[in-house]
């Protein structure tokens, strides 16, 4: 064997000049493109944050939280967030209601027991629901799931929050299957072994082991889609109907946050009228609402995440 | 082997296959009650894949097939009517890293015996679990603290101590030593020596000084290349420790303790 030349320079030409001009621009181009997404949502923040102090020169912050009523584009204008709060609340509720059991047992099922070629024919099925129009689900809401549940539940409006918190719920399925699914299978599997190795049922295994350990990922989907959920549009407005009214009953029309945006962006709303403004106060009332369930998500992820190496 | 001993488990012509592919052949192997039965031999010959077989913790590696037979206590464990789950619960393992639950240190052992369905008092479970595996005065005042709070030796024996809770009879142990300090290991090896009152022990080590330090008996196992350009592992000599370290009958194991192999 013989062994390499040490030292041969004329061999080694490295072109460091250029190779540093080309990191440089590089460098450049990369950072142009992340300021134009921050610029962005510094842009929309800010035109949120001042239409909503418009908002609040015309109407009382007080008022706002704790009027039991949301009519603002009758002449005895009355600004209740609460009663659209409410609607988005019991929306969510309902939907989450359905996708946490639907959407966590699928990730089960997929990531533990599905074997390989299940798993390759469920996984895209899954996704394919993920890609659903939400129009789509608002329709379905409307013409099918509502008909169907008014006949085994009398006394249900055709627009009720009802049908529609629970198709909203099977669109936000999809998230949670998906998401849980990359909790559960970053469980290392020495974790799973350890289980069995004392005697432990596959059912246990994962109910006290599997589950703990993925959990900080599972209620970290589950915020996801309750966000999802809270400014999710289309099917609310559609299925869920648009009268305002303060309240947690399902079986009646109500109007959601995202649902009178809709409302009053759909009619001709001068810019600048107190109308116009009410759009940015919801806007940013929706804005506090997912922040807040970010942060506390982030926080809990933080406080629960196992480390493994 | 030169004394008759009660074997506890008892493996004959045991192959295993990975895919089709052999990874071990035709191994016999005798493990006396109360004794420390230690497995060396290079890598890949199959020494983990032995020990697996006797919990049958193979059953969970996908494309894993075990011909042969295997009695635990005269009772064959791939017999149709052995719950595998049962016999891990008889045969426990722990394994080259720790791998403690992300539960507190406390829960870790009351999982095992929670499962199993342990009527008694729990503290006192855990606690005794904890003092046998010689890591009580370390964790005594923070039993309520993640167990992946702890060191890597700590870890290992709260494993250890997990396993020793529910009252097996075999313990199997995959290079537990492999992921930790002189002084840890030396700790695990007089745990060893301890539980071996009670216990019977079969564990794999690449470290020939552990090996001769805590086993009564040793399979030395190799592995061969086959026609079609694999490997394939055998055991080449069992016997007392002293004999396969200072009179063995083989050259190949001659070579590998004296450290002249290959
Ligand atoms: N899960 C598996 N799937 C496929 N092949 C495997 C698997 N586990 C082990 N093997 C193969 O079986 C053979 C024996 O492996 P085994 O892990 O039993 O060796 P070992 O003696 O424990 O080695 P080491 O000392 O490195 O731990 C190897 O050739 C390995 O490639
Ligand atoms: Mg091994």
């Amino acid at each position: 064997m013989s062994v390499l030349p040490v030292n041969d320079t004329s061999l080694w030409k490295p072109t460091r000049l250029l190779n540093r001009r080309v990191e440089l621009a590089v460098k450049l181009i990369f950072g142009l493109f992340a300021l134009v997404s921050v610029a962005t949502t510094i842009g929309i923040i800010a035109t949120l944050i001042f239409e909503t102090f418009e908002f609040f020169r015309e109407v009382s912050m007080v008022s706002f939280l704790t009027d039991s009523k949301w009519t603002p584009l009758f002449s005895s204008a009355q600004f209740g967030i609460f009663v659209l709060v409410s609607a988005t609340v019991m929306l969510s509720g309902i939907a989450i209601s359905v996708a946490l059991p639907l959407g966590l047992l699928s990730a089960i099922c997929l990531s533990e027991y599905a074997s390989p070629k299940l798993r390759s024919i469920l996984k895209p099925l899954l996704e394919v629901l993920a890609g659903i129009p939400s129009v789509v689900f608002g329709y379905f809401a409307l013409l099918l799931v509502t008909p169907f549940l008014q006949s085994i539940t009398p006394g249900l409006e055709g627009f009720n929050a009802l049908s529609a918190g629970v198709v909203l719920g099977v669109s936000i399925t999809p998230l949670v299957a998906s998401l849980s699914e990359d909790a559960i299978s970053a469980v290392p599997q020495s974790l799973r072994d350890g289980a069995y190795a004392l005697g432990a049922t596959k059912r246990e295994t994962i109910i006290s082991v599997v589950l703990p350990a993925a959990l900080s990922g599972i209620v970290s989907s589950v915020i996801l889609a309750v966000s999802r959920a809270i400014g999710e549009t289309m099917i609310v407005t559609l299925a869920a109907g648009q009268h305002p009214r303060l309240g947690l009953n399902p079986f009646v029309p109500v109007m959601a946050m995202t649902a009178f945006i809709v409302q009053a962006s759909l009619g001709d709303t001068p810019a600048g009228s107190l109308a116009y403004k009410t759009i940015y106060a919801v806007g940013m009332s929706l804005f506090v609402l997912t922040l807040i369930l970010n942060i506390f998500s982030f926080w809990f992820v933080r406080r629960f995440r196992e480390k493994y190496e | 082997m030169d004394e008759q001993m009660e074997a506890v488990l008892r493996a004959e012509q045991v192959s295993v296959s990975y895919s089709g592919s052999t990874a071990v052949k035709n191994v016999y192997l005798n493990i006396p009650r109360n004794r420390v039965v230690a497995f060396i031999g290079p890598s890949g010959c199959g020494k983990s894949t032995i020990l697996r077989c006797f919990n049958r913790m193979n059953d969970l590696v996908a494309g894993a097939k075990m011909d042969g037979r295997i009695t635990f206590n005269d009772v064959d464990i791939y017999d149709s009517s052995v719950d595998p789950v049962d016999l891990r619960r008889q045969v426990v393992m722990v394994f080259q890293k720790p791998n403690p639950f992300p539960k507190s240190i406390y829960e870790n052992i009351a999982f095992g015996a929670r499962i199993n369905g342990y009527q008694g008092d729990m503290d006192e479970l855990v606690e005794r679990s904890l003092q046998q595996a010689a890591i009580w005065d370390e964790v005594k005042d923070k039993l309520k603290d993640s167990g992946l709070a702890l060191s890597g030796g700590q870890q290992q024996r709260l494993c250890i101590a997990r396993a020793i809770a529910i009252q097996p009879e075999v313990i199997l142990m995959d290079e537990p030593c492999s992921a930790l300090d002189p002084i840890s290991t030396l700790r695990v090896e007089e745990l060893i020596k301890k539980l071996i009152e009670n216990y019977t022990i079969v564990i794999v080590t690449h470290n020939m000084q552990q090996a001769s330090r805590v086993s009564d008996y040793t399979a030395f196992f190799n592995a061969k290349a086959t026609e079609t350009g694999g490997k394939m592992g055998y055991l080449v000599e069992y016997d007392r420790t002293e004999n396969i370290f200072h009179n063995p009958q083989q050259q190949a194991t001659q070579e590998y303790v004296s450290g002249r192999f290959g």
